[in-house]
């Protein structure tokens, strides 16, 4: 499944991040293959992703998220 | 003499960077440009222990070192560059306890460039609030490093800092990591081709298009054809080393160290929950801005009052002390009028940076950026645009520097063409003025006074006008660009006091210093051309008046009263007023404010200082400038001129007028032509005349 259709309060990891659609920023920020990714919020209309990737708190929108494959983990 | 070096200190953004930098220089710093560029520069001087001096420079934030901005683009083009004067002798790069794994990456790829660095790890006193231990001596061998833990908000820490700097020959030079392992093959050629560069550096020069310096340029030259690879190839490429370095510090920190959750606390959860809430955030975010304008309109009308007799009473003296002549006449009339039109609004100036300084500091302008995102790309903006537009409401330059982070070309050029439609305090000495004059005291249901009221929704107008312009230019501009958006989310922090009041100290300075050189020009300018003028009508004033008044016996206060504004009438200033005077009689305005709105082009403030200047020529009494405006008569339609339909009319024409030269200068510095400055230009002040007109022919 894709990071954009993480539900709040879950978690994942990260398998795959398609290199043409995501800019290096976001990939340098740890949003990279291996790494974990928490929704913690999302704004009205599910947009943009509160998100905790690998550590780093960081905002993206849905648009970006649906380039990153990610398979949820239970806790 | 004692020995200087360079000190380069370079971090992400919200790593307390410039707090460790106002820890090692404290007042000894000064904000410049770097040349040829808009890129603030901060630099400072720090003493050492051993009669060291460090020339300290505060890099601007970065994640990396592959730049995908103008401000990060500095940061490389200093490290690159050894020619530079500023090149450092020692890298300082500061993280944060709870970020480092982010925090460590910018710190290999600087580590590649063999300068010799100093990881400085801040925030510390947030350790144990964490469940945070780290083990240094394991971390130092690791990433072949010297670190000082220090924490800026504690003071901690620093003197180990200060020892290190001072130690800085000792520090080790080598990279913690081989970078070159992604493509070994392409790597290995690089290096036979280029024996005597560093291999990071040509990878840095071939992966971005870096602006050397000309010497350093030619030793470049055959770089080009390692371009062989495509951009896609190269960028994989870039991901790699990406993916590398990250391997490298996770490994690195899983053992150097530990978090423990348990014992960990987390207000962020709590904060995030109601600031980022889908009802709550936005009525916080209101009621923040609410505030905001209810300071900046009551609590500093007590300094402003003061500002504005104690200037009254200077020229009074002025002209009362000193001999009389033309030279006291510029001193009291023109120049201290004109700089009493500058110091009356540093408290709202002050006010604004330090609202402006506190939301930065303390984290909850990501928030904002994240609450609005959604709403403000309706409109062809970024949630990124926020920032711009409520930094705007201090002045329009910073604000469309910080548009820089958008990464978006479309929403950023919408952005930068919208955001001079914010209230910049600029406007504020004009709306306060009018407001004053024609808005009445007291409150709105006892709480509320209805001047701030209108002063608010002036704000609300100036932000309403900015988005609907970028919609109609979202719909109007046909350009794609990708959109990305990427911001971080920082930690909640209390602002310290020393970062926000050096903050709030440097920017009115350098506001009211420059508005002040224009302002004060332009007041001697317009002194001489109110004092002196051409002709019969002029030089014969006192002749013509006694003449003309011979029959109605006034005394000699009336009489010396009708000769000053006969003069002024017939001074430069008067006759160029009049012939401008059918264009704006119109909007309801006379030749004095039409003077006083042709200076503000240069800068909107000007238009107070202007009507303290032209009002005071003559005047012989002590008035403050409030109280000359209120007793000017219209002289066709009788009663006051600032009455509520001229008031209104010019509240309008500042809201939505380009009256700024600097602003357009900025303009087309960041879009690279003059064709949207001018657009600007032409475009704002026509439907701002539209709007007065229509204002005051509705409301006469």
């Amino acid at each position: 499944m894709t990071l954009a259709e993480l539900k709040r309060g879950q978690q994942g990891i990260i398998t795959d991040v398609s290199s043409i659609h995501i800019p290096l920023k976001l990939l340098e920020m740890g949003c990279l293959p291996g790494n974990s990714v928490k929704l913690v919020q999302v704004a009205p209309f599910a947009d943009p992703m509160y998100l905790n990737i690998n550590g780093t708190h960081l905002a993206i929108r849905k648009e970006t998220a649906n380039h990153i494959t990610i398979e949820t983990i239970d806790e | 003499m004692s020995k200087q070096i360079n000190v380069a200190l370079i971090g992400n953004p919200n790593t307390g960077k410039t707090s460790v930098f106002n820890a090692l220089t404290g007042l000894n710093q000064k904000v410049g440009n770097y040349p040829g560029i808009t890129v603030e520069k901060k630099e400072g001087i720090c003493k050492l222990p051993r009669g060291l001096k460090a020339h300290i420079i505060d890099l601007p934030g970065t994640y990396s070192l592959n730049a995908s901005s103008l401000d990060e683009n500095v940061v490389i083009e200093l490290l690159l560059n050894k020619n530079d004067k500023d090149y450092p002798d020692v890298a300082v790069v500061v993280s944060d306890v709870e970020n480092l794994k982010r925090n460590l990456l910018l710190f290999t790829q600087i580590k590649d460039l063999e300068i010799p660095t100093i990881l400085v790890i801040n925030m510390s006193d947030r350790m144990e609030y964490k469940g945070i231990s780290i083990d240094i001596p394991y971390l130092e061998a690791q990433l072949k490093t010297k670190i000082a833990l220090i924490s800026t908000r504690k003071n901690k820490g620093i003197n180990d800092l200060k020892e290190l700097i001072t130690k800085y020959k000792e520090l080790p030079a080598e990279p913690c990591l081989d970078a070159s392992v992604i493509d070994e093959t392409y790597f290995n050629n690089l290096r036979k081709v280029f024996p005597n560069q560093l291999l990071y550096k040509l990878w840095l020069v071939i992966t971005q298009d870096v602006n050397f310096g000309k010497t350093d340029r030619a030793t470049y030259d055959k770089v080009e054809d390692f371009k062989t690879k495509s951009k896609a190839d190269l960028k994989r490429l870039q991901q790699k080393e990406t993916i590398k370095r990250y391997q490298f510090i996770n490994e690195t920190l899983k053992k150097g160290q530990t978090i423990d959750l348990k014992s960990a606390k987390d207000l962020r959860i709590k904060l995030d929950r109601i600031l980022t809430h889908k009802v709550w955030g936005y009525v916080i975010f209101a009621a923040i801005l609410l505030l905001i304008f209810q300071a900046i309109y009551d609590w500093s009308s007590i300094p402003m009052d003061f500002i504005d007799g104690a200037f009254a009473s200077l020229s009074e003296w002025t002209k009362n002390t000193l001999p009389e002549g033309a030279f006291t006449n510029l001193l009291a009339e023109g120049i201290i009028s004109g700089l009493g039109g500058v110091v009356i609004f540093i408290p709202q100036i002050a006010f604004l940076f330090l609202f402006i300084s506190i939301l930065e500091e303390s984290g909850y302008m990501s928030r904002v950026v994240f609450l609005m995102d959604r709403i403000m790309r309706r409109f062809g903006l970024s949630g990124k645009s926020v920032v711009p537009l409520i930094s705007g409401t201090a002045c329009a330059i910073p604000a469309i520097m910080a548009t820089r982070n958008i990464e978006s070309w479309k929403e950023r050029l919408i952005t930068i063409l919208v955001t001079p439609f914010t209230t910049c305090a600029a406007r504020l000495p004009v709306y306060l003025i009018i407001i004053a004059l024609i808005i009445p005291e007291g409150r709105f249901l006892g709480v509320i006074s209805y001047q701030a009221l209108t002063l608010m929704l002036l704000y609300l107008l100036g932000f309403g006008t900015a988005v609907g312009s970028a919609w109609i230019l979202n719909k109007v501009l046909k350009m794609k660009s990708k959109t990305f958006f990427v911001v971080e989310m920082p930690n909640y922090k209390l602002p310290l006091l020393k970062n926000v009041a050096l903050t709030v100290l440097e920017k009115t300075k350098a506001f009211v210093f420059g508005a002040g050189k224009i302002i004060l020009a332009l007041s001697i300018v317009l002194w001489f051309l109110a004092s002196y003028g051409p002709g019969d009508n002029f030089n014969n004033a006192e002749t013509i008046v006694t003449k003309q008044y011979a029959s109605k016996n006034l005394n000699e206060e009336e009489l010396e009263q009708k000769i000053a504004s006969h003069k002024l009438e017939h001074s430069f200033i008067g006759i160029a007023g009049h012939a401008l005077e059918p264009v704006i009689r119109p909007l309801g305005y006379d030749w004095k404010i039409g003077i006083a709105i042709v200076s503000s082009f240069a800068a909107r403030e000007v238009f107070v200082g202007t009507l303290a200047t032209i009002y005071s020529v003559g005047s012989d009494e002590e008035e403050t400038i409030k109280n000359r405006m209120a007793g000017e008569i219209n002289p066709i339609l009788g009663g006051p001129l600032f009455n509520f339909a001229s008031g209104i009319s010019l509240l309008l024409f500042y809201a939505f007028a380009m009256q700024c030269m600097s602003t357009l200068a900025i303009v087309k510095r960041e879009t690279n032509s003059w064709k949207w400055p001018i657009y600007q230009l032409v475009i704002m002040s026509g439907f701002a005349y539209i709007a007065a007109l229509i204002a005051f022919q509705v409301l006469k």
